[in-house]
């Protein structure tokens, strides 16, 4: 597969569409799973590596999903590639960074993603726009009974599925919503918010977190414990407190424009002044700033912008992506300098997406 | 052994594993009282707990309170009898070597799992087994039986590297068996084996 026929889509979870796409952005299911055979990975020999990868690969392809799907040598790739597919989350950095045979099986709409030695042998993902954790779960549930048919998965009648690290095991599910917060990130409640999540054991994590900072007010909810409760019970639980996180930042969103207008108007006015003239801008303040514009697109404080549009920003201006739009590597400097260029003719004449690649 | 927060004598031996790290505690009574429950009551700042979650390393949570540092160094040296992997390597890592050891550390994981997910019994899905291939047999619920490879691999090199070729044609034959019978003869993993030097070490 040719990366850059990918740079022309934005990928599943930045198509800004779906249920209160206003605020979550999107739903995400991924299961852990190790075939019996083998050590797991970290114990694994650079044979057994490679043996787990063509034994999945061949299983795989006998039954219908295998069909569908594209597979990227990611042990071959270039960092900058492999870091492409981190930023559009198809990986995981553990991913990009482990060492020896490994790949990932992507099918067409981005929305199923299949990591073959990451942390466990298999990781299978399944990603839709907005909140859609059902949808999710629903496509995530025939791709693994499409698998196991074939596959003969490590169980154990008392521990569930077995996985390489405790935290995982039982059903390997980790179920979780990529969220953008702006406004309780602004009146000061995401601790309160966090801090309650912790209480009924979900975990929370920022976006491209890296650091503990989260960045550009995106923060991810997930279920903590995979064991003792089923896989549609865990669903539930972070699919329960998704309304309510939506009803609180809605409600801080009313009353920012409520009680500081003035304020915000100002705030999103100069992120958005910021992005159209800036002549260097770093990828964090590029993610901190769009964040902020798209609450201004969501609150009516600036028109003339899609939120398509913001959303595809957030991908394209990342490091890896940027690169492969500009064809060549680039140092930081260079990247900074590049994507304010990119930036301001996105914002120049509407929708530049396109047309800046061809520059 | 002294308590590291005061002179008395230590008697809890505490072992924390998180994200991988491993961070041993030698306490008296009295801090080790302090300790648990401060643990418990304790609320993480968001920054703790986004650093937590990454990489799903919340390995948190006493393990062994109680044991004394000699059942504790004793414990350290066990070895899973498939991969190898010792429990000092685990608690080191945070990963486990292979499936069999849900099996072999069934005791030791038991506390620590019960810490991590508030339960010890799988409630979800269970997997319903056909034959994984023309062929093969179909796969009972539990796969203890088909891991049993791992260690026979192990066996299969070690008896190569000591030029003991009868045991690796033993080793060889038994992991095809199992191979045969639970995933079919084509996935076999037996055939790489230097068949040539068994052969010759035959005469
Ligand atoms: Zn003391
Ligand atoms: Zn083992």
């Amino acid at each position: 597969m040719k990366l850059e026929s990918l740079t022309q889509s934005i990928g599943e979870w930045l198509r800004g569409t779906g249920p209160e796409s206003d605020i979550v952005m999107s739903s995400r299911v991924r299961l852990a799973r190790n075939v019996a055979q083998y050590p797991f990975v970290s114990r694994a020999s650079e044979q057994d590596r490679a043996d787990i990868e063509r034994f999945l690969r061949e299983r795989i392809a006998t039954v219908p999903i295998g069909k569908g799907l594209e597979y990227i040598d990611v042990g071959h790739l270039e960092e900058i590639d492999r870091q492409f597919l981190v930023e559009r989350q198809l990986i995981s950095r553990e991913h990009a960074d482990a060492q020896g045979a490994r790949s990932v099986a992507i099918d067409r709409m981005e929305q199923v993603s299949l990591m073959i030695n990451e942390e466990d042998h298999l990781r299978i993902q399944c990603m839709h726009s907005g909140l859609d954790l059902r949808g999710a779960w629903e496509q995530i549930k025939v791709v693994d009974d499409q698998i196991e048919k074939v596959v003969p998965y490590a169980f154990h009648p008392r521990w569930g599925y077995l996985t390489a690290c405790p935290t995982n095991v039982g059903t390997g599910i980790r179920v979780s919503v990529m969220l953008h917060l702006p406004a309780l990130v602004i009146t000061r409640q995401i601790d309160k918010v966090f801090r309650s999540l912790h209480k009924i054991s979900l975990a929370v994590r920022g976006l491209y977190g890296e650091g503990s900072q989260a960045m550009g007010d995106f923060y991810q909810i997930s279920n903590q414990t995979t064991l003792g409760r089923t896989e549609e019970e865990l669903v539930e639980q972070v699919g329960d407190v998704v309304p309510v996180l939506i009803d609180y930042e809605r409600r801080a969103r009313e009353f920012l424009v409520r009680e500081t207008q003035q304020n915000v108007h100002d705030q999103v006015s100069r992120a958005f002044g910021i992005l159209r003239t800036a002549q260097t801008i770093s990828a964090e303040e590029t993610m901190q700033l769009l964040s902020r514009v798209r609450m201004g697109v969501l609150l009516g404080l600036i028109g003339d912008v899609k939120l398509a549009d913001i959303n595809s920003l957030l991908v394209r201006t990342q490091p890896a992506h940027l690169q492969k739009l500009r064809g060549m590597e680039l140092d930081t400097n260079d990247r900074n300098i590049e994507r304010a260029r990119y930036l301001r003719q996105h914002f120049e004449g509407g929708d530049a997406s396109s047309r800046v690649i061809a520059n | 052994m002294k308590c590291q927060h005061c002179d008395k004598q230590a008697v809890f031996h505490i072992t924390e594993l998180e994200a991988g790290a491993v961070r041993e505690l030698h306490l008296c009574e009295d801090h080790a009282r302090n300790y648990l429950n401060q643990s418990e009551s304790e609320v993480e700042t968001p920054e703790e707990a986004a650093e937590g979650a990454v990489g799903g390393g919340a390995l948190t949570g006493p393990l062994g309170v109680g044991q004394t540092a000699d059942e504790l160094a004793l414990l350290d040296q066990r070895a899973c009898d498939m991969c190898g992997i010792t429990f000092f390597e685990f608690r080191n890592q945070g990963r486990l070597g292979c499936p069999h050891d849900y099996v072999q550390f069934e005791k030791e994981l038991e506390p620590l799992i019960a810490n991590i997910h508030g339960s010890t019994e799988h409630t979800g899905r269970r997997p319903s087994r056909g034959p994984t291939v023309a062929g093969a047999e179909p796969l009972p619920d539990g796969t203890q039986d088909l891991t049993r490879v791992i260690g026979l691999r192990r066996e299969m090199k070690e008896s190569i590297a000591l030029e003991d070729y009868e045991k690796a044609r033993e080793n060889r034959d038994a992991i095809r068996s199992i191979e045969d019978r639970w995933i079919g003869p084509s996935a076999s993993t037996a055939s790489e084996a230097p068949a040539a030097e068994m052969e010759r070490g035959s005469e």
